[in-house]
């Protein structure tokens, strides 16, 4: 069951992506990114990393991709006559860079064999049992790596007043 | 007799029966609820509404779903085709896939093991609600934007920036329940809700004031309907929609209403909890409890189908205040402008959601640190402290207009002009010259 799932989550995943780059509109693109972040936050949860699965919807598809759409319906990009996105040369490149990613992966894994990936689910499972699902991310979260957190923290603040400096400049 | 959470091929049918009887029920509760509007809007105006088909308009619901059914279906010539079927759907589905994390009764005992009501009892619970309110706003961007109609269009877009605010604000409003419940299963929150003596709505009586008004904000309902402000968008982001698909939107308002008011009972007033301990029940290391003794050993739970049935009319009793508020409110509040709609949430939901956190997460440290049991005194302290907080959040944002209104007018000289007895009694100009 969890493995049919998997591929028809991984399908859908990878099948939007493919639909981002190909996807006549922004729109649609957008759309089509959004459909991955949903099937990638159904992965997390096959992995029982719930509250990662909520994360990357709240934030992800809720928020930002929210503001992505407002963008471009305020800019009103993309008609259904001609392409905004440029092809040729970017997608043979791209397709490229993607490629070389993807084979260094799966080399990796490969190498590692799938124990390492079970493995992991076993330990989150005793994470939630102790802590329950956000416990289990907080705990290390706000004590091992709590001064890594707390400095991204500060990086976000930084470029959200930069933005704020950059919109507020009389042009 | 032991008591065994259901399994096996029980499980599955327990499942699959639950899932259709909750849908269906929330379905027709949407149904009722537009009758429902259209009949507390009558009594409010003083008029009969709907009254014609069936006893009491009681089959109203039935003759408009048929109606919409049966109207043709249009399509703006220069909508996007895909995206204009694509938008009703949208609304729809989050709004009624929420409902699968609330729990609606207590747990029903049955020979082949104890169902619990609530079709999945999700580790992140309240996170799941969010997560699928923060995907509604897809619907209602996408339909303003694929009409292609300017009014659509804005409409959409004030939906949205609205949605995204306040739901900063519903977040934050929630923290102060996390914080007390130490989880974010709904289940749980029902459970310490039953374990404290006392409804959340006490002890956070500040966090149910903002969670409600940003509810409000959230579902799009006056007074912060600004995505269908008739008297400037027409109808906002649906004005080019007809038919089912209009209906579509309409069915996902109000299940966005029914889920935010099953939410709102089960957060702040105790879910299926009725008052006393007789009903309490909570699966804890695999035995269904009714509480702990004085020693810490667990007391177990007797599940019985009389109370299943008599949590789950609480439950529909709280779920159906929440609703008639909603409407109640409709009738009864002018719409704010857009702009005020903003100001309230990022200018003073927000701040007073933080510095309620601060000042929950201090007094919970506090009580824990001197060691005060967790039970009734427990939230008779938070609910002092809350209710400090919020008569002051009440008092600063009133300005003086409704509390001491009434005093104020008393003291005021009110100068009643009258007519002078000579001029009145004076001949006026003749007529007819």
């Amino acid at each position: 069951m969890v493995t049919i799932l998997f591929y028809l989550f991984a399908g859908l995943a990878i099948g939007g992506a493919i639909g981002v780059v190909m996807a006549k509109s922004p729109v649609g693109s957008l759309l089509f990114m959004v459909t991955t972040l949903a099937a990638m936050a159904a992965t997390f949860v096959l992995l029982e990393a719930h509250f990662l699965a909520a994360i990357q919807i709240i934030v992800y598809a809720g928020a930002i991709m929210v503001l992505f759409l407002f963008v471009i319906m305020l800019l009103n990009l993309g008609h259904d006559y001609q392409r905004d996105l440029k092809g040729g040369a970017f997608a043979v490149l791209s397709f490229a860079i993607v490629g070389a990613i993807s084979g260094l992966l799966a080399q990796r894994l490969g190498a590692a064999g799938s124990s390492d990936i079970t493995a992991g689910g076993v330990a989150i499972d005793a994470a939630i049992a102790e802590h329950g699902a956000i416990g289990a991310i907080a705990q290390p979260l706000y004590t091992t790596y709590v001064v890594p957190f707390e400095i991204t923290g500060i990086l976000l603040l930084v470029a959200i007043v930069g933005a704020l400096v950059l919109a507020k400049k009389e042009v | 007799m032991e008591l065994q959470p259901i399994s096996g091929g029980w499980a599955l049918i327990a499942m699959a029966l639950k899932n259709l009887t909750i849908f269906t029920m929330v379905i027709i509760v949407v149904a009722y609820a537009t009758l429902a509007e259209r009949r507390v809007s009558a009594f409010i105006q003083d008029r009969r509404g709907p009254n014609r088909v069936g006893p009491f308009g009681l089959l109203q619901p039935i003759a408009d779903g048929i109606k919409n059914i049966l109207k043709e279906e249009t399509l703006p010539a220069t909508a996007s085709r895909f995206f204009f079927v694509l938008a009703p759907i949208l609304v729809l589905i989050p709004s009624l896939v929420t409902f699968a994390v609330i729990p609606i009764a207590a747990p029903l005992p049955t020979p082949v093991g104890v169902v619990d009501m609530i079709i999945a009892d999700v580790p992140i619970g309240i996170l799941y609600v969010l997560a699928f309110s923060s995907l509604a706003v897809y619907g209602v961007v996408l339909g303003g934007w694929a009409s292609n109609n300017k009014y659509a269009f804005l409409g959409g877009l004030r939906a949205s920036a609205q949605m995204v605010s306040y739901e900063v604000a519903l977040g934050l409003s929630l923290i102060a329940v996390l914080m007390l419940t130490g989880n974010v299963t709904l289940t749980e929150m029902v459970w310490q809700q039953q374990q404290l003596g006392m409804w959340y709505a006490f002890p956070l009586s500040l966090a149910f004031i903002l969670f409600v008004i940003s509810a409000f904000a959230e579902t799009n309902r006056l007074p912060f309907d600004m995505a269908e402000a008739e008297s400037e968008l027409v109808t906002g982001y649906h004005t080019e929609y007809s038919a089912m698909k209009f209906s579509a939107f309409m069915i996902g308002e109000f299940g966005h209403m029914v889920t935010a008011s099953a939410l709102m009972a089960t957060i702040f007033l105790g879910g299926w909890d009725l008052p006393g301990t007789w009903d309490n029940a909570f699966w804890y290391q695999g035995q269904l409890i009714g509480g702990f003794a004085a020693d810490g050993s667990v007391i177990l739970a007797q599940p019985a189908v009389w109370k299943t049935l008599l949590t789950f009319m609480g439950f529909a009793g709280k779920t159906g205040f929440f609703l008639l508020l909603f409407i109640w409110i409709r009738w009864t509040l002018p719409r704010f402008r857009y702009d005020q709609v903003m100001a309230l949430g990022w200018k003073v939901l927000l701040p007073t959601a933080l510095a309620y956190i601060m000042l929950i997460g201090g007094s919970i440290l506090v009580l824990d640190e001197i060691g005060v049991r967790w039970g009734f005194g427990y939230g008779l302290a938070l609910t002092a402290i809350s209710g400090v907080s919020t008569f002051a959040f009440v008092f600063f944002m009133d300005r003086g207009r409704t509390i001491t209104g009434a005093a104020a007018q008393r003291s005021q000289k009110v100068e009643i002009k009258t007519i002078p007895q000579a001029l009145a009694g004076a001949d006026p100009a003749p007529a007819g010259d």
